[in-house]
């Protein structure tokens, strides 16, 4: 049963990771603007001129 | 958030949706609506953005309005106060465009680098509609970037105010997170660590006992010293004022649950308190997370340095210059374009002003002034450059002497919550149980283990945690109740304050009127030719009430308009189609005073032949007289207008009481008839709209601006009221009441929850499992039924 404190450290551990990494979102301002990103995310890619490449089609199949 | 609108290409402008005018602006087979869109759909569509009509129909806003001048960007000393960071490459500035409100926004702006190369990086922050972007500033300028913007139609919205307000960005949200990060981290863990002593330890477990209670210890260790420090302070600050409320409890609590939980720990007597502790800080800080909330769109506390501009263009031997507003003295030379606002008291010297004064006075016609006559602050030039001399500095001026009344200066603390209230009796009987409790133990059975555990009981299990909990959460309902319905308030507190009200005072223009419908009607007679004739007079006109009229009137543009003629402030006249028109003040007519009773007239003659007048009123916003009628069953409801008193008579019925109507008031009056009725014990509500109103909005107990446009200017005030829900106010001041009662009712339950917790904690019998259940459990029911009672109440009131 002694692998119980091992266990626990470990749990506690990755706990502490996960609350270390949110602080380091909240710290670099990653929650201070909860929705630009979400309507950023639907914008299409758009491909730079002149090199529409038209092969990329037949590259997959 | 996204409005869907359909349009009909045909009749609407491509760029904004507005109607076409008869003659609309075409471009690529598409039609514009004023040159100025036009011009911003050619930008883009020669720089291959033409997706931004993609993401949304009529993305744009009307450019029909001119736009500033913006050469003192080029001068350092204002630059930098505006910019964030600047070195010998780049410059990073943040700032608020209003018209941001669509995806196709969000779009262009963070792609501002394909119209300026030097543009390194643009982001849109959609929320605060800010917009943060970084140049390298050998390649562009400030000034360019913003001209940029303003090309574009996003304007972005330079004011002294923002500058100062920068400065004092704090990070009290983020900070709260935070706590509310680690609070619910630990309040996890310990809940886990603490299940094995609830379900009970079999023999082989009991190994791991103690090993549980220190792991739990050292977690508890920072919720109590870190999370909930801030209801130590709060409690210690509070007390040396002596005040009394929750926060003395609170702390109380907190603190008998830390040390009772660490005594028994490390003395191996019991399990201690630290599930209950952690949970209830949790529960605590997401509470005042709630009453947090802001709008950050919105700005409640602007005063006129936001409504002026930030430079002002200074005459010095012959050469403009800009000038920070804050270096302008008595005795400088300055140029004020049309559109632009007189910063400061001032003399004319050179040109014809024509004021609107509108915004802060109240008066709806223009003002004329000549060479020599002083010209106050706070006007907006309509039409023609004018050079003047200032008299008084920009703080000393007629309209700004307002700010330094003491109202501005003292804190508005008035609110007295129903909360601060009951929570002062609570927290004295709370104390006096707990020590009666402690005292009879001592005395009938000289048990002092027991009195100590009863007293430490006492004060854990009635830890004001629902309590504290109940108002917060239901002021929150309600806000984005109302904030659904246009509705903004700058805080929670502004609820309980609503539901108080007994006095409304309205002010009238633009606040019981409606700027954009004006009402007009022609007296004389008149045939459709001649109306025709008018209107082609008219439309070439840039005056407000030309403008007007070519509106209500909305026909065709048929005839070219030949010998035309505006004197400023007077009238309008040309040649149309071989008639003589003339349009404009008796005077500039050539007749003998006309007396028109009320509202401004202008009279029309077309060869010579007098036709008549026509009379411009303003009219009611929409649903006033119910409004009036609704909110006059239960409060006294009275009129102050910076305005002359030409509407008397038409408002009368409106009001049940004719002399509470006051007209000519000054802005120092409004402030000084509002302190008047408080000093009677009333509760004043005032709805404004202008700087003239400000000293009254900040006096009252309730400061209320109605705007047609959020983003605009808006002077100092509690709560926001957009134009369009002006008619909903009776619902919102019943949603306050109910929102009252609600909180009462949720008093009574939690305090429900504290008698049953008493009655086991008198005693000393009180469980860790039992304090870790109540709790939770008592907390979230007050949630869920503040949340359904603020719906169904809202539901009630047709607010949802």
């Amino acid at each position: 049963m002694n692998m119980i404190y091992f266990l626990i450290g470990c749990s506690i551990l990755l706990a502490l990771i996960f609350l270390a990494a949110f602080f380091w979102a909240s710290k670099t301002g990653q929650h201070d603007d909860t929705y630009t990103p979400a309507v950023r995310i639907l914008f299409d890619y758009e491909l730079p001129e002149q090199k529409i490449p038209e092969k990329i089609d037949e590259d997959h199949f | 958030m996204f409005e869907q609108k359909t349009v009909d290409t045909e009749t609407q402008c491509y760029h904004c949706g507005d109607d076409l005018p008869a003659a609309p602006y075409l471009l690529d087979d598409r039609n514009f609506c004023c040159a100025g869109c036009k011009s911003v759909y050619q930008i883009l569509s020669s720089h291959n953005l033409g997706n931004y009509y993609a993401y949304n129909e009529v993305p744009g806003q009307t450019q029909k309005q001119q736009a500033g001048h913006f050469e003192y960007l080029d001068e350092p000393k204002i630059a930098a106060d505006l910019i964030d960071y600047t070195d010998e490459k780049i410059t990073a500035i943040t700032l608020y465009v209003p018209a941001v409100h669509c995806s196709s926004c969000i779009w262009l702006l963070e792609n501002l680098y394909k119209l300026n190369p030097a543009i390194a990086q643009s982001r849109i922050d959609f929320l605060k509609k800010q917009l943060t972007l970084t140049f390298k500033n050998q390649e562009t300028s400030l000034r360019k970037v913003v001209e940029l913007l303003v090309a574009i139609g996003y304007e972005p919205q330079i004011s002294l105010q923002d500058m100062v307000k920068k400065q004092q960005a704090d990070f009290s949200a983020r900070d709260l997170v935070m706590k509310i990060a680690v609070a619910g981290f630990c309040f996890g863990n310990v809940m886990l660590l603490s299940f094995p002593e609830y379900f009970g330890l079999s023999d082989l477990e009991q190994q791991f006992k103690s090993f549980f209670g220190w792991l739990n210890l050292a977690f508890a260790i920072p919720v109590v010293f870190y999370c909930g420090r801030g209801y130590f302070t709060a409690a210690y600050q509070n007390l040396k004022n002596g005040v009394l409320n929750l926060d003395f409890p609170l702390a109380l609590g907190i603190a008998v649950m830390f040390i009772r939980s660490l005594v028994e720990i490390t003395g191996n007597t019991g399990a201690g308190f630290v599930d209950t502790l952690c949970g209830l800080v949790f529960f605590l800080l997401i509470g005042k997370w709630m009453q947090q909330r802001t709008y950050h769109h919105l700005s409640f506390e602007r005063d006129y340095r936001s409504y002026f501009p930030v430079a002002v263009t200074l005459i010095k031997a012959g050469k403009e210059k800009p000038l920070p507003l804050n270096e302008l003295a008595p005795g400088h030379r300055i140029l004020i374009r049309s559109n632009e606002i007189i910063p400061a008291d001032a003399i004319l010297l050179k040109g014809e002003a024509e004021l609107d004064f509108s915004f802060v006075t109240g008066e709806s016609v223009p003002v004329k002034k000549v060479y020599g006559e002083v010209v106050y602050a706070g006007g907006r030039q309509l039409s023609g450059a004018i050079e003047l001399e200032v008299v008084k500095p920009v703080s000393q001026s007629y309209l700004t002497r307002l700010w330094n009344n003491e109202a501005f200066y003292t804190k508005k603390d008035h609110i007295k919550t129903f909360s601060h209230t009951a929570s002062k009796y609570f927290s004295v009987v709370l104390l006096l149980i707990a020590i009666g409790s402690a005292a009879f133990w001592m005395l009938t059975a000289g048990d002092t283990t027991r009195a100590v555990a009863s007293f430490t009981a006492v004060l854990i299990i009635a830890c004001p945690c629902a309590l504290a909990l109940s108002s917060p959460f239901t002021l929150a309902a309600v806000l984005s109740i109302f904030d659904r319905n246009r509705f903004y308030l700058k805080s929670t507190a502004v609820v309980e304050e609503l539901a108080r009200i007994d006095t409304f005072v309205f002010d009238k223009t633009g606040t019981i009127t409606n700027p954009e419908a004006a009402g007009f009607s022609f007296h004389g007679q008149i045939t459709e030719v001649e109306k025709q004739l008018l209107y082609d007079l008219a439309s070439n006109s840039g005056h407000p009430l030309s403008r007007e009229l070519v509106k209500v009137l909305n026909r065709n543009k048929i005839f070219p308009v030949d010998d035309y003629v505006e004197k400023i402030g007077r009238g309008i006249s040309g040649r149309i189609n071989g008639y003589e028109v003339k349009l404009g003040s008796s005077a500039f007519i050539g007749l003998p005073l006309i007396n028109a009773p009320m509202g401004s007239h202008i009279h029309l003659m077309i060869d010579k032949k007098y036709l008549g007048h026509v009379v411009f009123r303003q009219q009611w916003r929409a649903g006033f007289k119910e409004l009036t009628f609704k909110l006059g069953k239960f409060a006294d409801l009275h009129l102050l207008s910076g305005d002359q008193n030409h509407d008397k008579q038409s408002l009368i019925p409106f009001f049940p009481r004719a002399q509470q109507l006051h007209f000519g008031q000054s802005p120092q009056n409004k402030l000084d008839y509002i302190s008047q009725l408080q000093s009677l014990g009333k509760k004043v509500l005032m709805l404004g709209d202008g700087l003239n109103d400000a000293g009254a909005l900040r006096q009252s107990n309730v400061g209320l601006a109605v705007t047609d446009n959020i983003n605009n200017f808006s002077p100092d005030c509690d709560a926001i009221l957009d134009g369009a829900a002006f008619h909903l106010l009776p619902q919102f001041i019943k949603q306050a009441k109910d929102a009252v009662k609600i909180i009462q009712l949720s008093f009574a339950i939690s305090l429900t929850y504290n008698l049953i917790g008493l009655y086991f904690a008198v005693q000393g019998l009180l469980s860790p499992l039992f304090a870790a259940i109540l709790m939770p459990v008592s907390t979230v029911s007050i949630i869920l039924f503040t949340s359904i009672a603020a719906r169904y109440c809202a539901r009630k009131n047709k607010l949802l």
